[in-house]
């Protein structure tokens, strides 16, 4: 008898603490692409958020509180993104992280805005951060913050005349295609060959075809990590020899390493890079790779940020209260030294978009080599 | 001026009817603005123009990938033939065979022998396995049962897939390599010759096999009538299993030539299966030659259609063939009708 009541006292008693930890602890939502097209994308950016929250949380979670999370697959499809954001505010999170897919955070915005809680995304397409959503917040370079880098690279460096674009007909290729269009017109350039091509397209060869019928002086591709993979491929087996040039998702790591030799010779600009020449991002890098046994890309950064971005803004407001946060984070500047999840200084402009240090980088050998680091557009 | 994606539209009716003029001259058919999105860009934004080169080379590489096509299409008719089995889960029967590979190559296995290790476990699992696990318990209760039966087995092994290898695609080596060779203007990849004259082989030597052995004749004699085949004495049973493992052999092959290009992933058998589907229908079901014809039909139409229309339109070129044929042509380009009792 004695037995069992201590047994039971030490079951109320672990239950009770539990129960306290639990009420402590801070909830967020991770809703990224598990599945579908954007896999590659969403699983880097995942594993980059869980890497950064295993850390904070071995170091004493944000203003003492532990930090749970739940994660949920979009499929890569807007519509169910929608519903795992629904789902996540009825759970009662403080942010959400994800969708990493343009299309999709289009869509699951409008309900984080809502319900006032701060959603960080990876996605790239400009009218992200145009719909007046103060809740919305990016993790990389909105796409007309970084094609007038490639506009100069492609006009100045390797004084083009022409270019053939390839890009994706989604809101993220559409986007990024409507910006360099505006960018290369304005330096005068040429747009030999405008190509479209769909999401989960498998054969690029018709689409090369007609870049390397264009006779253009270089081609800008500008489509998801597997769709790179597959048309750097095809560019290798038709013999393209003109300059390839990208954003950020043509020389992205999965991308090398499923085009393997094609990648060869590729350049263009990215946002962030794990061989970025940078003490931080390098001991990211290790850290990543030990953990999850492949190299991040600038998705697995982008989580990663996210992650430390949050620590630092709930830091900064000391809150969890979802308007405070977004009131920390608006034109607001935070330094890498202060917070070294960060990894590179950072600054917020009032509609969400992001600025910091980026990079020229070229593909040699299978690996990314930095040729330049750009300084941040508007320094403040 | 104003611009379509892809595509020149001029907005004045002067410029229109220059633009026609101009166009009609080179390319009757192209003249149409693909989507309505516009924006100012120069001028010189037209579609250039396809030479006979390009388009030698648009017929080589779509021969190429119509043969990979024409080898699952293939399997899909000689199980129908033979054992009354539409396999709605070959796309998954050329995945997994892929997945065997890279696992093997993953263990240290040069790329041959991975292809010799995928190609038993293919015999056994989706040959023979397949048949005495699915087809033979199946068969008695008609061809919707086997139909409903094969989806879900194409379901559930895109999900196994997915669970234990993740949703993420995997590069696979090329077996010839990635060079290329220039001939006469034209740039052509080992990887497409080495499909195209691997394809050619199996096809080949399927039908030497069924016409000219024993064996061969005797399997063709259980596809047209199961009981005189076994009046006369064939063991039906084995010729069935036969059909099976070559259907085995049949699609570890197709993963070997069309992976490297795919990608390994767990829905990469979704196009593959479907553009084999079309093509065994556009060729005609009840007969292997029509798989061939209909393969390559499939894969260089696709290659016209994407170079000389639109690449956005490219993967309808299978759907609107599939649609033409079985309305005008039911059993298929060179399909033969077949009376069945109801």
């Amino acid at each position: 008898m004695k037995k069992s009541f201590t047994r039971l006292a030490a079951l109320s008693a672990a239950a009770l603490v539990s129960t306290a930890t639990m009420a402590q602890a801070i909830k967020v939502a991770q809703i990224v692409e598990l599945s579908g097209g954007g896999t590659t994308a969403g699983t880097m950016y995942r594993n980059g958020v869980k890497l950064a929250l295993a850390e904070i949380n071995a170091a004493g979670g944000i203003m003492g509180r532990q930090v749970a999370i739940s994660e949920m697959d979009t499929q890569s499809q807007p519509a169910i993104a929608k519903a795992m954001t629904m789902k996540a505010i009825d759970e009662g999170v403080t942010a959400i992280f994800g969708p990493v897919f343009s299309g999709s955070i289009l869509v699951s915005q409008a309900d984080s805005q809502k319900a006032g809680i701060p959603n960080f995304t990876g996605g790239e397409a400009s009218n992200v951060t145009a719909q007046g959503n103060p809740f919305i917040f990016r993790s990389s370079f909105n796409q007309s913050m970084g094609m007038p880098k490639v506009a100069n690279y492609l006009a100045n460096d390797l004084k083009a005349k022409s270019v053939a674009v390839i890009f994706i007909n989604n809101d993220f290729g559409k986007g990024g295609r409507d910006a360099i269009l505006k960018e290369l017109g304005a330096r005068g350039v040429k747009v030999a060959a405008d190509i479209s091509t769909d999401p989960g397209q498998i054969d690029f060869s018709s689409a090369v075809l007609r870049a390397k019928q264009a006779n253009a002086d270089a081609l800008f591709a500008y489509l998801n990590e597997e769709e790179s993979a597959r048309l750097l491929r095809e560019l290798r087996k038709q013999g393209y020899d003109k300059p390839l040039v990208g954003e950020t998702t043509l020389m992205g790591a999965k991308v090398i390493e499923l085009a393997g030799a094609a990648a060869n010779g590729v350049r263009g600009h990215v946002g962030l890079t794990v061989d970025a020449p940078t003490a931080s991002i390098r001991e990211f890098a290790g850290k990543f790779e030990k953990e999850y046994k492949s190299k991040s890309d600038h998705n697995g950064l982008k989580g990663y940020f996210s992650a430390y971005m949050l620590k630092a803004a709930i830091e900064k407001a000391k809150s969890t209260e979802g308007k405070a946060i977004a009131a920390a984070m608006k034109n607001s500047c935070f330094t890498a030294k202060q917070h070294p999840g960060l990894l590179l200084d950072v600054c917020y402009d009032d509609k969400g978009d992001i600025d910091r240090e980026s990079f020229l980088v070229e593909v040699k050998s299978g690996k990314q080599e930095v040729v330049a680091t750009l300084p941040m557009l508007n320094k403040r | 001026m104003h611009v379509v994606i892809g595509v020149v539209c001029p907005l004045s009716s002067h410029a229109r009817h220059h633009h026609f003029i101009e166009n009609w001259r080179l390319r009757p058919r192209r003249l149409r603005c693909i989507r309505g999105t516009r924006f100012n860009a120069p001028a010189q934004r037209r579609q250039p123009r396809l030479s006979m080169t390009d388009a030698i080379q648009l017929l080589i590489s779509g021969v190429a990938t119509g043969a990979i096509y024409a080898m699952a299409a293939l399997g899909f008719t000689l199980l129908w033939q033979a054992a009354g089995t539409i396999n709605f889960a070959q796309g998954e029967f050329v995945m997994l065979p892929a997945f065997a590979m890279l696992i093997a190559i993953g263990l240290g296995a040069p790329l041959w022998l991975a292809f010799f290790i995928a190609l038993i476990a293919s015999i056994a699992i989706l040959g023979l396995g397949f048949k005495k696990v699915v087809v033979d318990p199946m068969r008695t209760h008609g061809v919707i049962a086997l139909v409903v039966a094969t989806l879900g087995l194409s379901i559930g092994l895109k999900s196994l897939v997915k669970a234990a290898y993740s949703a993420e695609p995997h590069p696979f080596p090329y077996l010839f390599g990635e060079e290329i060779v220039r001939i006469a203007g034209v740039t052509v990849s080992y990887s497409d010759i080495g499909a195209l004259v691997v394809a050619a082989l199996m096809v080949i030597g399927l039908q030497l096999f069924l016409n000219r052995t024993i064996t061969g004749r005797a399997m063709q004699a259980v596809a047209q009538n199961t009981f005189a085949a076994e009046a006369l004495g064939i063991n039906v049973a084995r010729m069935i299993a036969y059909t099976f493992v070559i259907n085995a052999i049949l699609v570890t092959v197709t993963a070997l030539l069309i992976t490297p290009a795919y990608l390994a992933k767990f829905d990469m058998g979704d196009n593959i299966g479907l553009k084999a589907f079309f093509a065994a229908i556009i060729g005609g079901f009840n007969n292997p030659r029509g798989a061939l014809l209909g393969g390559v039909l499939v894969g260089v139409l696709e290659n016209f259609a994407g170079a000389y229309v639109s690449p956005s339109y490219k993967d309808g070129v299978a759907l609107v063939l599939f649609l033409t044929v079985i309305l005008i042509k039911p059993d298929g380009l060179l399909g033969t009708p077949q009376e069945r009792k109801v």
